[in-house]
């Protein structure tokens, strides 16, 4: 290892070590299963709002907007605003009604709604399936960092990653991330903010190259084409609507203390989100003007290629903690989303309540890490934007028929989850399978959510309606609950 | 003279809630016809206001894919030596998206209270 590498590895201790540090002391105050799951559905709309917010900012948006949109242009700036606008078709159609229905998890919501077993199994499978596919990338993209940073084999920073959360999720549950993660977000934001101030100085200084050599297509905001306008609107679809069924999302919301707090979380998390996703094409912009090259790690390689000495390694430290902090932090979300889960539905019966969420933390990371240490090769890279997919086409129509709509069946539910699922995740093989799109095959199956989502929406409403007679008998009263603001004293069940 | 002594009163705050308000979140739990009518009131109003705010977002954000792609000439545009496409995609869409959660909080907050009031106003 040269001496490039001691910032680098001096951010991933500190950054790793402060993790610990601020789970432990969430660890003090977490006593209870309540505590464990959702935090006990006590933390406040901005603390709240933080700890969304540094969950939800993975690795595909601290490091890839910013190479994505270096490479392909304004186009893929749809991805930062999708995620945005995921948050406010959430907080408009589900926010207060989930925080509402009093459920831990989504699988929990699904069977509270539709008193249904196998609604409930299918969930769960779904929520396991979609936390995995999510998971894996965080591990590869750990692996990828730690080797531009400090030059280790890509399997050890996988591990590390694996390793803090499986410690901090297991040792402290809800409660303790909820700090964690509040931290993490500032953290991240930080560390985009600082260099980028930096290098627009440095770039001011150095007359304001223009960014050149992207070609007029690197201002048009779409593909060309027909192919280019149904990509644009199935990513659109997807993200927008996706947000709501990403297991790691939804599972936030129960640790608001009422509807109106979770609402109120979501609006600020609209804000820390926007500010954030504006710094991505900055670093896109001067990589440009600098003639960076290409490929994943550009946010990291930045600030040494415009700055020398230690103002470069200082910046570079910075923003490599940045990086690790994402994939820290939303590792853990999604462990926490899939151990809950797994504790609930698999292990419950044989363990009691926190062991069986420890036990259900481990292998929630294990697979996944398993996964990205044995085929590392894997293209999973466009896979993660499948996940969105995936999740707009099965739990996106679940809540907001849920939510809105008396009567929805479990056949209905049935019906348009295993639509919904198998048409996204068709795509999701498909593009492990191909890769490249060509053919209008592979652009219908490279981005599935524009024919998948109405597909699972109708499978839905029309197996609902044949099945008329089979819509629960506590619908009404459920929805009452769902809908009702808490000043209103009801029977909350 | 200590015959002439005011009687001694406790003095407090008007009653916040002249009743206990049971009758009336009565029939929504038990889905009466009354019940049904309050609670789809709400419902309706929640959702129509829901529908408004997405499809203002749908008008702006969503309608950009498609100007762009039938006038793709826009995109040459530059407002401040910066492209128009990165000036909207890049900064001016994240404000737009938080005032439009801004008025859906506000606006579904009113809606809430009405609610209640209006369960208040039946008790009496």
């Amino acid at each position: 290892m040269t001496t490039d590498g001691v910032p680098g590895l001096v951010a991933l201790v500190v950054v790793s070590l402060a993790t610990l540090a601020i789970g432990t002391y969430g660890l003090r105050i977490s006593r209870t299963t309540s505590d464990f799951y959702v935090a006990s559905r006590s933390v406040r709309p901005r603390l709240n709002a933080s700890a969304i917010g540094g969950e939800y900012l993975s690795a595909a948006s601290f490091l890839g907007v910013a190479a994505l949109v270096l490479t392909a242009g304004a186009q893929m700036l749809w991805y930062p605003i999708g995620w945005t606008a995921g948050y406010l078709v959430l907080l408009v159609l589900v926010a207060a009604p989930l925080r509402r229905s009093g459920a831990y998890t989504l699988p929990d919501f699904a069977e509270a709604r539709l008193g249904s077993r196998r609604v409930r199994a299918l969930c769960s499978v779904l929520v396991v399936a979609i936390g995995w596919l999510y998971l894996l990338p965080q591990f590869q993209g750990a692996g990828l960092t730690l080797t531009a940073a400090v030059d280790a084999p890509e399997w050890v920073g996988a591990v590390v990653v694996g390793a803090v959360v499986v410690l901090n999720v297991g040792s402290g549950g809800m409660r303790s991330i909820t700090f964690v993660q509040a931290f993490q977000y500032w953290l991240k934001l930080t560390a985009l903010l600082v260099p980028a101030a930096v290098l627009l100085v440095i770039w001011a200084g150095d007359g304001a190259p223009h960014p050149s050599g992207g070609g007029p297509r690197w201002s048009l905001p779409l593909g060309e084409g027909g192919q280019g306008l149904y990509t644009t609107y199935s990513i659109v679809l997807a993200t927008f609507l996706g947000t709501m069924g990403l297991p790691h999302v939804v599972v936030r919301f129960y640790t608001n203390p009422d509807g109106r707090a979770a609402r109120r979380t979501t609006l600020v998390v609209l804000a820390l989100l926007g500010v954030f996703y504006l710094l991505p094409p900055v670093y896109a912009a001067l990589g440009r003007a600098y003639g960076a090259d290409a490929d994943d790690t550009l946010v990291l390689e930045l600030p040494r290629l415009m700055l020398d000495g230690l103002g470069g390694d200082l910046l570079t430290g910075l923003v490599t903690a940045g990086a690790f902090a994402a994939f820290l932090s939303t590792s853990s979300g999604l462990a926490i989303a899939v151990s809950g889960v797994l504790a609930q539905d698999v292990l419950r019966g044989n363990y009691s309540g926190i062991t069986a969420f420890r036990i259900g933390a481990t292998v929630a990371v294990c697979v996944p890490l398993a996964a990205a240490v044995l085929a590392p090769d894997l293209s999973v890279a466009r896979a993660v934007g499948l996940a969105f997919a995936v999740a707009a086409s099965t739990f996106c129509p679940l809540l907001v028929l849920g939510i809105w709509w008396r009567g929805l069946t479990p056949a209905g539910a049935l019906a348009g989850l295993v639509c919904g699922g198998v048409g996204a995740g068709s795509g999701v093989g498909w593009t492990l399978y191909d890769g490249v799109p060509q053919s209008w095959v592979d652009v219908l199956l490279g981005q599935p959510a524009a024919w998948s989502v109405p597909l699972a929406f109708a499978a839905m409403v029309v197996v609902s309606l044949l099945t008329r007679g089979a819509v629960p008998r506590h619908a009404g009263r459920f929805m009452v609950r769902l809908h009702t603001p808490e000043v209103v004293p009801l029977d909350r069940g | 003279m200590s015959d002439h002594r005011p009687v001694r009163v406790r003095v407090t705050g008007p009653p916040l809630r002249r009743h206990a308000p049971r009758a009336r979140t009565g029939d929504i739990d038990e889905q009466t016809a009354l019940g049904d009518v309050f609670l789809s009131s709400l419902l309706r109003e929640q959702l129509a206001l829901a529908v408004r705010i997405l499809a203002l977002l749908a008008l702006t954000v969503g309608s950009l894919p498609l100007v762009f792609h039938l006038f793709p000439g826009l995109a040459d545009v530059e407002v401040l030596w910066v492209p128009v496409t990165w000036l909207l995609l890049g900064v001016v869409v994240y404000p737009w998206l938080v005032l439009l959660g801004l008025r859906f909080v506000r606006r579904a907050e009113r809606n809430e209270r009405d609610f209640a009031l209006l369960l208040e106003v039946m008790e009496e």
